[in-house]
């Protein structure tokens, strides 16, 4: 919806149609107007800047902090330096867990994109229908943790029937929550039918944007549906698709409620992801100092990666011209 | 639009700090009240029943009770003592006292009078600190045996007695292996103690998984472990060594798990916490028998179609047998509102009078002699035999009971050894490696 709103009009300078009727005002007025407006700014902005220092700037800053401390939250922190990140960089189990998270969000967002962008393309294409629209929109509608519990027990090995029917088709069983080569692989598509929906609205959305009259000139062309896809879709809904992207993928890192409900970290660490693992480290076993050395880590690598991801997708400039 | 954002966010904020000045409100207590939590939905009418007695003892002085299920509890407890929010006393468990003894939250209740031979032996020993101080007040205990599917059993043409008087060894499993072993029936009906067993596609286990066990293997593998001699530290309390590299420790639970590999005892993939526990494989009908603890009593004898028996735990090497016996105490928090209400409610909750009040229930056993007995006839009233979990702490000299281990650092314990043990069960790693995971564990103790 912003991206389809360059409506002209709205653009006028508010001040110009009075300045034309009453001529350039003295100085002092128009300092005195300015004060005002800077007023009124700071009284809008005043909530939003103090929900963002409550809750993101100082959090953060103590977080940073805590991270060179030792602390269980009941007695005061302890400075210790560097020793929470040499600990970090020695302990196997982190980088398992990034390793795991790694993985999971190769398979996550890999489907969920592929996904939603067919899903995306299909409604623009194919149908206007916004009860159809909805409908894809409904998974996100549950709770993480319903669709985490509901999805534990479709998939129990002995109980669950998506095992009957694995059962009844005369194949093995599958142990997709409690084997270790499955069950990352399960939790991601878990996530996947839960969000591919509102992924897929807001590559719609993206969509709607890119003019018809651009696939009219290439149907006149003669060119077909696929290359219409290629040639006109995925070029102009890039910056879309980047934002969209850079989303999805920090969302995805942050798995956690997924997990907790159906693997616990298990079998054997195999779904051991790095928020859970923080978590753990935290209010499991009240290492505070710890827990925040790694999720200063985490920051510091999804900082990066949407660096990355926004310089390679050159998400901030449209090919609309 | 932009505008419209602020005043949303505006309206959200505020929202926020109303909704959270509201909640920190209600939490504070009165002088006349004391405030309770516990965890077990089953016990509630029990407890509810000992402060209505208690109020009209004490006038003035109300109990407020509050409820939330085993996970929420300790998060909200946690979480309480962040804040400053904590109840004046709560359901305090031997695996979480550690912990709580480390952070220092607890209040010493030497001065209540309470008397270690007036409860089941073992039981108010447990709740001592290393600075030993009293922090626990007995509560109640329980045990764990063997419950069974009466028809299977009929079926296989086992007895009671012969469930009762089994014993195993980790060389060839005994007869606990044997019978577990006829139990077993696969897709064929060919028993798994029958030539031509198929372990691959086994339709009835003999033995209900109930998970790796984490560190404790409470209602898993420490019935063998215990009854072969070994403990979890080198001492009985607040030991600093744990001993999960020992030998016979790792040989038993190699041929614990081994029970697996053999088809007997159903596989690692076949338990989930919550979708598929021990008890929900005998409902189903696709394990014969599993070891559970007391407090599931109400849960198998109340499952609709199960008819269900219970046996002691086998008789080991050591020529006994063994069973945990774990206790719940009450605690009072450093920081209670409403600390002399709250001993006089934990000095009650402790009492004859109270635990007697909740054996008549017949939902847990209360630690005090008299109150055990009000639940053994509470639960023999609902036609359910329970000597199986009595037995043992009631005094069989041929049977010993052990207790949760208590050290320091319990969450990382915790931590370490649930990994470790899934590994050995889910993935068939090596039980050698457990030695590098005591050597991580012991490592943190000597801190």
């Amino acid at each position: 919806m912003t991206i389809a709103s360059s409506s002209p009009p709205s653009r006028l300078p508010l001040g110009s149609a009075r300045e034309a009727r009453t001529g350039p005002r003295p100085n002092r007025a128009r300092a005195r107007e300015s004060g005002g407006d800077g007023r009124l700014a700071a009284l809008f902005l005043a909530p939003a800047l103090l929900g963002f220092v409550v809750f993101l700037l100082w959090p953060t800053l103590r977080g940073v902090y805590l991270s060179f401390t030792r602390f269980n939250l009941l007695t005061p922190a302890e400075w210790v330096g560097l020793d929470n990140y040499v600990r970090m960089v020695n302990d196997p189990i982190f980088w398992d867990s990034l390793t795991v998270t790694v993985e999971y969000v190769v398979i996550n967002i890999g489907v969920q994109t592929a996904a939603a962008l067919a899903i995306a393309v299909l409604l623009q294409r194919l149908t206007q229908s916004a009860m159809l629209r909805g409908i894809v929109l409904t998974p996100y509608l549950m709770s993480n943790v319903v669709a985490g519990i509901v999805w534990l027990w479709l998939l129990d090995t002995q109980l669950g029937i998506g095992n009957e029917i694995v059962a009844a088709l005369g194949a093995d069983r599958i142990p997709f929550l409690a084997d270790e080569t499955w069950a990352i692989p399960t939790i991601a598509l878990i996530n996947v039918w839960r969000h591919v929906g509102y992924t897929a609205l807001l590559l719609f959305a993206g969509l709607q944007a890119i003019p018809n009259d651009m696939y009219e000139a290439a149907r006149v062309d003669g060119a077909s549906e696929w290359r219409m896809f290629r040639r006109i879709t995925l070029p102009l809904l890039r910056p879309v698709l980047a934002v969209v992207l850079i989303m999805t993928v920090i969302g995805s890192f942050q798995v956690f409620d997924t997990v907790t409900v159906t693997t616990a970290g298990g079998p054997a660490n195999a779904t051991n992801v790095l928020q859970y693992y923080i978590y753990g480290a935290a209010f499991g076993r009240f290492q505070f100092g710890y827990a925040s050395a790694m999720s200063v880590a985490l920051l510091v690598v999804l900082s990066a990666i949407t660096f990355l991801q926004y310089r390679l997708t050159r998400a901030g400039r449209s090919d609309l011209g | 639009m932009r505008i419209r954002t602020l005043a949303a966010l505006t309206g959200a904020l505020a929202l926020s700090l109303v909704t959270g000045c509201g909640q920190s409100d209600s939490v504070g207590s009165g002088s006349g009240t004391v405030t309770y939590w516990l965890w077990d939905a089953n016990q509630l009418p029990a407890y509810q029943a000992c402060a209505k007695d208690f109020e009209r003892q004490n006038p003035g002085l109300k109990v407020r009770i509050t409820q939330m299920g085993w996970a929420d509890y300790w998060t909200k407890l946690t979480a309480s003592f962040i804040a400053g929010t904590e109840p004046d006393v709560f359901t305090d468990h031997i695996q979480k006292f550690g912990q709580f003894a480390d952070l220092d939250v607890l209040e010493p209740l030497d001065d209540l009078g309470i008397d270690d031979s007036a409860y089941q032996e073992g039981l108010a020993a447990n709740w001592t600190g290393q600075d030993g101080r009293r922090y626990g007040a007995p509560k109640d205990w329980d045990t764990v045996a063997l419950f069974y599917n009466r028809k299977m059993v009929e079926e296989a043409g086992l007895t009671a007695e012969q469930l009762n008087s089994l014993s195993w060894n980790p060389e060839d499993g005994g007869s606990f292996e044997k019978a577990i072993a006829h139990l077993t029936v696969d897709q064929n009906g060919r028993r798994g103690d029958e030539p031509g067993f198929d372990k691959d596609n086994v339709k009835v286990y003999g033995l209900a998984t109930g998970g790796a066990g984490d560190g404790d293997g409470q209602t898993t593998w420490s019935p063998f472990t215990a009854s072969a001699g070994w403990h979890y530290t080198d001492k009985a309390r607040w030991g600093t060594e744990y001993q999960y590299g020992d030998r016979t420790f790792q040989q038993v639970i190699d041929w614990y798990f081994g029970l697996a590999e053999k088809g007997y005892l159903a596989p690692f993939t076949d338990y989930t916490d919550g979708a598929n526990p021990a008890s929900a494989q005998l409902a189903s009908g696709k394990a014969a028998a599993s070891f559970d603890g007391a407090w599931m009593i109400s849960t198998y004898y109340g499952t609709k179609g199960l008819d269900v028996g219970t046996a002691l735990t086998p008789t080991g090497p050591t020529g006994k047998r063994a069973t945990m016996m774990n206790g719940l105490a009450d605690s009072i928090t450093k920081n209670a509102d409403n600390k002399s209400g709250a001993r006089k409610w934990v000095k009650y909750l402790a009492s004859d009078e109270c635990q007697r009040t909740v054996g008549r229930y017949g939902i847990v056993f209360p630690a005090t002699p008299e109150g055990t007995r009000a639940a053994v006839a509470a639960y023999e009233k609902k036609g359910i035999d329970v000597s199986a979990f009595t037995e043992p702490v009631t005094g069989r000299r041929d049977s010993l009971t052990f207790s949760f281990p208590v050290t320091d650092y319990a969450a990382d314990v915790y931590a370490l050894m649930r990994p470790a043990m899934q590994d050995v069960y889910a993935n068939g790693a090596p039980v050698s490696d457990l030695s590098r995971t005591n050597d991580q564990i012991n490592l943190i103790l000597g801190q």
